[in-house]
């Protein structure tokens, strides 16, 4: 479908000093409607201070099939959550 | 400056009033049936904007009428001859094309005229064009891209956006006249000339269309008798109908 517009991916700072959050995804024949599109669709309910859009194709991702040489080896490997410490009660909650 | 006489007042009132809500409910006839989900909500959006700022003109048009009407009495219990909208807002939709360049015409307007009304002397007419000056903004930056993008776009979405220009274009005119109405309001420092708009937005409109590439047409032919409420279009009625039947069929329903 060539006639479709390019997909592109919504991020949206909820307020000062967070980070921007993946919120879904539009269609928009270029970034600055995409901006507009996304100002319109996740923003209307008072949701963000701040947009960023990237068109999908831009995104590298990781390939499911992958996920058992890429994310099942550190299933096993308890030890690097770091739950081994005596935590003195003075230091309180961390 | 002069004490504004209320009934001029209220005429001026409507007439910011009816344009909002004629307009919003125009464009939320879109709502569920735009070219792509994108628009629709981005018509719906615009269409309540403009539902939200007839509250704030007709709640003080009502006020100011003082027969203890409300906002919402204004605008499902008036007949066609009451309101005061140019006929510009109150045209069908047609194409997507024809409601993105009527509301780009639109929002040009209304963008300069708020800005104006922010210097009025009347202070709820001041917030008022505060409020909605935000919005505005945004609407006509909206539309003035949309314009730009179907105008120089396709073969077919350019000679559809001219088409558009060459019917809307007549109604234009409308929104500059003037009357005793805009007399009192000048006297009273409330609101602007309206013929002191026009070099601004023939300003805007021109550099939107240049980047368009869509040709403004020469023709000053104007119509006329909205805003006066001498003569609406046959579309009004239609739209009034589908608008206020539930008020007509059930009066002083609540929900």
């Amino acid at each position: 479908m060539k006639n479709e517009w390019p997909l592109w991916e919504v991020f949206i700072r909820g307020q000062h000093g967070l980070n921007h959050r993946h919120v879904g995804s539009l269609h928009a024949p270029d970034a600055e409607m995409a901006i507009r599109n996304a100002r319109d669709v996740y923003t209307r309910r008072n949701e963000g201070v701040s947009i960023w859009v990237v068109e999908s194709r831009h995104i590298a991702a990781t390939a499911p099939g992958d996920k058992g040489p890429l994310f099942e080896p550190s299933e096993t490997k308890v030890y690097r959550h770091p739950t081994f410490f005596d935590i003195p009660d003075e230091v309180g909650h961390m | 400056m002069a004490t504004p006489d209320n009934a001029a007042l209220f005429q001026f009132l409507l007439r910011m009033g009816d344009n909002t809500l004629i307009l919003g409910h125009r464009v939320s006839e879109w709502c569920g049936l735009a070219p792509v989900l994108e628009e629709d909500i981005a018509l719906a959006n615009t269409a309540l904007d403009l539902i939200g700022q007839t509250q704030l003109w007709l709640g003080y048009a009502a006020d100011v009428q003082g027969e203890g009407k409300t906002a919402d009495d204004l605008a499902f219990l008036r007949d066609v001859w009451d309101f005061r909208n140019v006929l510009l807002v109150e045209l069908p939709n047609g194409d997507f094309g024809q409601t993105i360049m009527r509301q780009f015409l639109f929002d040009a307007w209304a963008s300069i005229m708020l800005a104006r009304l922010q210097k009025s002397s009347d202070q709820t007419v001041r917030e008022i064009a505060e409020k909605a000056s935000k919005e505005v903004s945004y609407h006509v930056e909206r539309s003035a891209g949309t314009v730009v993008g179907l105008g120089d776009g396709t073969e077919e979405s350019h000679s559809r956006m001219q088409a558009a220009l060459d019917y809307l274009f007549p109604y234009v005119g409308e929104l500059f006249l003037s009357d005793e109405v805009d007399v009192a309001m000048i006297q009273a420092e409330i609101a602007p000339d309206p013929a002191s708009l026009r070099a601004e937005y023939d300003a805007l409109v021109a550099k939107i269309m240049a980047e368009a590439t869509l040709t403004v047409p020469a023709d000053a032919y104007v119509h006329k008798g909205g805003r006066s409420g001498a003569l609406h279009t046959e579309h009004l009625g239609h739209l009034l109908a589908q608008m206020q039947w539930l008020q007509r069929a059930y009066p002083g329903c609540r929900w």
